[in-house]
């Protein structure tokens, strides 16, 4: 918790802990040692959340108010400043002048393709056709990302505020949230942000006592990862199929109901408030010379500090995942990053001093994505993870086009084959011209991206290939086809630990009898390695 | 009219059109498997890349649902093309590997054997069926369902009340994976398990159209209650 406005931090406060914390702090002004932040390198102990390593590298502009304020609460989000930009916008700024602004901002979509938003809006705004219609794309699909989740549940305010904004320079007056279906709480909180901005006035019919009508409804979605696709998401909107349709003329022309259309990512309309609020000037300060502001990325796997973290453009990733991220724990060696969910690549420990931005990911054969970042170490079998990210891939295919719907498929069947010790010389030369194939000719960018996962741990880790294919080993010690458990005598003190937890009475021994494992019962589910407390299980 | 190339040679077409069949009618082989000049272009099977050359920028593509626009310089025989186009049919013929049409397309690019093991599917998912069902002869009896993988084509949970038994499917499926068998009593569509009696003819008695069909048609185009009681034959 932070005490305010001393912004003193505290954590891993409890109930009992209140009263002492109301009498020293909040009466006195006193600091209470214990609960204080120790840094684990240090030993130091820290005073304010801001100097408190995971947060002090990170810049939260977009979604640092979601500690301040009752996201169920239209006066928490006014109290901070919210809606100030829609006034400024609508009566401050012509909606060329707010266009120009964000294309000044240098503001990229940050829903994974990174295109120049203030450009998207102008190619809207510029088309001819009525009714224009604004979305804002929900469905966050990447495994383990949950940026656009924490903005909707914690400030669903921020981004309904930057799409009146963009509403009003476009020229639209219905727009359409889609939320995937798993985010009920999300839903929940833009209900109730949705109703609370009709009743001020900032949303529905005549905004701020103007002639601009503007209203917002929600659609969830059915449980498909390619309907975060653009053209699939207005496909499912209008009740059709969730199935991509090729975008040779853009859905800012021709979108839904083929009329023209805006698709932003939450984030993405998250920045616009800022943008207008702070000016554009102040935005493109921050970041690289390609990619502006910040971006929030989800810190996942094996690293000590995770969570969701904030962060300027341009910051290396090696700050990322050992200043902010604390580092791999148990001193275990880093292994990879990978970002950009399954349409991105791992990035090799050689190539952490890369800073994040848009197009240095892209070069190296990965990508920014929506903003997922998973941390590897020696224990994760890259092998493993190609395979993790195909299946998902090619379970998550709409099916319609032949590259993508059979090219994933045989590609999962391979690396599958591979992790299984049936790899075959050539395995990894036909994965490749597969995944060429896949990129090449498929209709979207879930076909189009689908190999990246697979040809840049291919890149980076071939030799784990190799060794899966022509020694049937896996170095990781984890594709359990190719792994075996076995008690050293030497080490074993015949506790028994091991024998109960087994669940397919693999393990025989008695008292002062070191154990052994049966491999033909053993099923490789590691409770014993768990339960061993003299290090004698091995894995090879 | 847009003016374009193809393969170097200067070509024109209306303003709507797309490459594919501006090709064809120009005497260029492109093969494709889920283009029907009598329905909307799918782009499914993506046999029918071309190479698109567009204000400097080269990109491969599927000419059936691209827009023929002014200068654009089209490649129907790139070793790019030609690369993609082979691994396409590999991946049909691995998922449908005794389809004739499918047969013959892979030996004509020189591919014996596909490097992936066997499936025993028969449909190819092009889609020509259920747009053909659903675009020009309006029964809506055929539909894509699930994703993926598992992506099929069929009746809405394998019902077929609405499939009248025209036969327009089976006449457009370019694998040739839906029959229809027919005798003096009944017609089937086999693929849909669709099995509909057959109306006989009040004047030669012969069996001509499936009753379901006859009714379809009158309530669709208001005919008279008699009116496809006799057959086309001894309706002169």
């Amino acid at each position: 918790m932070v005490i305010n406005p001393q912004k003193l931090f505290y954590q891993k406060v409890q109930v009992e802990d209140v009263p002492e914390i109301l009498s020293e702090t909040i009466e006195k002004g006193n600091v209470i040692d214990r609960l204080l932040y120790v840094n684990p390198v240090t030993g130091e102990k820290i005073l304010h959340e801001d100097e408190v390593p995971f947060y002090k590298l990170q810049e939260r502009i977009i979604f640092g108010s979601n500690g301040s304020i009752d996201p169920t609460s239209i006066e928490d989000y006014i109290a901070i400043g919210g809606y100030k930009a829609l006034v400024k916008a609508i009566f401050d700024m012509s909606p060329e002048e707010i266009i120009d602004s964000v294309k000044r901002s240098g503001l990229r979509g940050r829903g994974g393709g990174g295109f120049p938003t203030g450009l998207k809006w102008e190619s809207c705004r510029k088309a001819p056709g009525e009714p224009r219609y604004v979305i804002c794309n929900a469905d966050e699909g990447d495994p383990g990302a949950y940026m656009d989740r924490s903005l909707l549940e914690g400030n669903p305010h921020s981004v309904l505020e930057g799409m009146v904004i963009g509403a009003y320079a476009i020229g639209s007056n219905q727009g359409y949230v889609f939320v995937r279906k798993e985010y009920p709480l999300a839903v929940q909180n833009l209900r109730i942000a949705l109703q609370q901005a009709e009743e001020y006035g900032l949303l529905g019919e005549d905004i701020l006592g103007t002639d601009f009508d503007f209203s917002v409804k929600i659609n969830r979605g059915g449980g498909a990862f390619v309907c975060g696709e653009s053209s699939a998401l207005m496909a499912s909107l209008e009740g059709q199929p969730g199935e991509p349709r090729p975008k040779h003329i853009h859905t800012v022309i021709s979108g839904l109901y083929d009329k023209p259309t805006n698709l932003n990512n939450v984030e993405t309309w998250a920045n616009v408030p800022v943008i207008i609020d702070k000016g554009d000037q102040w935005y493109a300060q921050l970041g690289t010379e390609g990619s502006k502001g910040t971006k929030i990325f989800s810190l996942v796997g094996k690293v000590n500090n995770t969570g969701l973290v904030e962060v300027p453009m341009g910051i290396t990733l090696r700050e990322i995942v050992y200043d902010i991220g604390g580092g791999i724990p148990g001193g275990k060696k880093f292994k990879a990053v990978q970002t950009g969910g399954p349409s991105g690549g791992c990035i090799p420990e050689s190539l952490l001093d890369l800073p994040v931005d848009f197009d240095r990911l892209t070069e190296v054969g990965s990508m920014m994505g929506s903003g997922g970042m998973i941390v590897m170490d020696e224990g994760n079998c890259m092998v493993d993870v190609a395979k993790y990210f195909i299946n998902f891939l090619r379970d998550e295919s709409c099916g319609k086009c032949t590259s993508c719907r059979e090219g994933t498929q045989r590609m999962y069947e391979i690396l599958n084959d591979i992790t299984e010790g049936r790899g075959k010389r050539g395995d990894v030369e036909l994965l490749e011209e597969l995944g060429w194939v896949v990129a090449e000719a498929s209709l979207c960018a879930l076909g189009g991206t689908a190999p990246n996962p697979v040809l840049s741990t291919i890149q980076y880790f071939r030799d784990e290939y190799e060794a899966h294919i022509e020694e049937k080993r896996c170095p990781a010690g984890v594709c359990k086809a190719l792994i075996q458990y076995t008690i050293d005598p030497e080490l074993c003190t015949a506790c028994g630990r091991c024998r109960k937890a087994c669940p397919s009475d693999a393990i025989s021994g008695a008292k002062k009898v070191p154990h052994t494992i049966d491999q033909e019962k053993c099923i490789k589910c590691g409770m014993c390695v768990e339960s061993c407390k003299f290090d004698a299980v091995k894995v090879q | 009219m847009i003016e374009f190339t193809i393969d170097g040679v200067g070509v024109e077409a209306e303003e709507g059109t797309t490459i594919l069949p501006v090709a064809l009618e120009n005497g260029f082989e492109i093969p494709h498997l889920c283009f029907h000049e009598e329905v909307s272009p799918y782009g499914a099977c993506r046999l029918c890349l071309v190479e698109v050359e567009r204000r400097g920028r080269r990109r491969l593509t599927a000419s059936c649902t691209y827009p023929v626009l002014e200068g654009i310089q089209v490649f129907t025989d790139t070793e790019k093309v030609q690369r993609a186009r082979r691994m396409i049919i590999e991946l049909l013929l691995a998922r449908c590997p005794d389809r004739e049409a499918l047969q013959e397309l892979a030996s004509q690019m020189g591919l014996e054997k596909p490097r992936f093991e066997l499936r025993q599917e028969e449909c190819i998912l092009c889609g020509l069926c259920e747009r053909v069902c659903r675009e020009v002869v309006g029964a809506n009896a055929i539909s894509f369902f699930s994703r993926g993988y598992k992506k099929d084509v069929g009746p809405p949970f394998r019902d077929p009340k609405a499939c009248i038994a025209c036969g327009a499917c089976v006449y457009v499926c370019p694998v040739d994976c839906i029959q229809m068998e027919e005798t003096e009593e009944e017609r089937t569509i086999v693929r849909w398990e669709r099995a509909l009696k057959m109306k006989k003819c009040t004047v030669c008695g012969r069996s001509f159209a499936p009753w379901y069909q006859v009714e379809y048609i009158k309530e669709k185009v208001k005919l008279p209650k008699d009116f496809l009681d006799v057959c086309p034959d001894c309706r002169g």
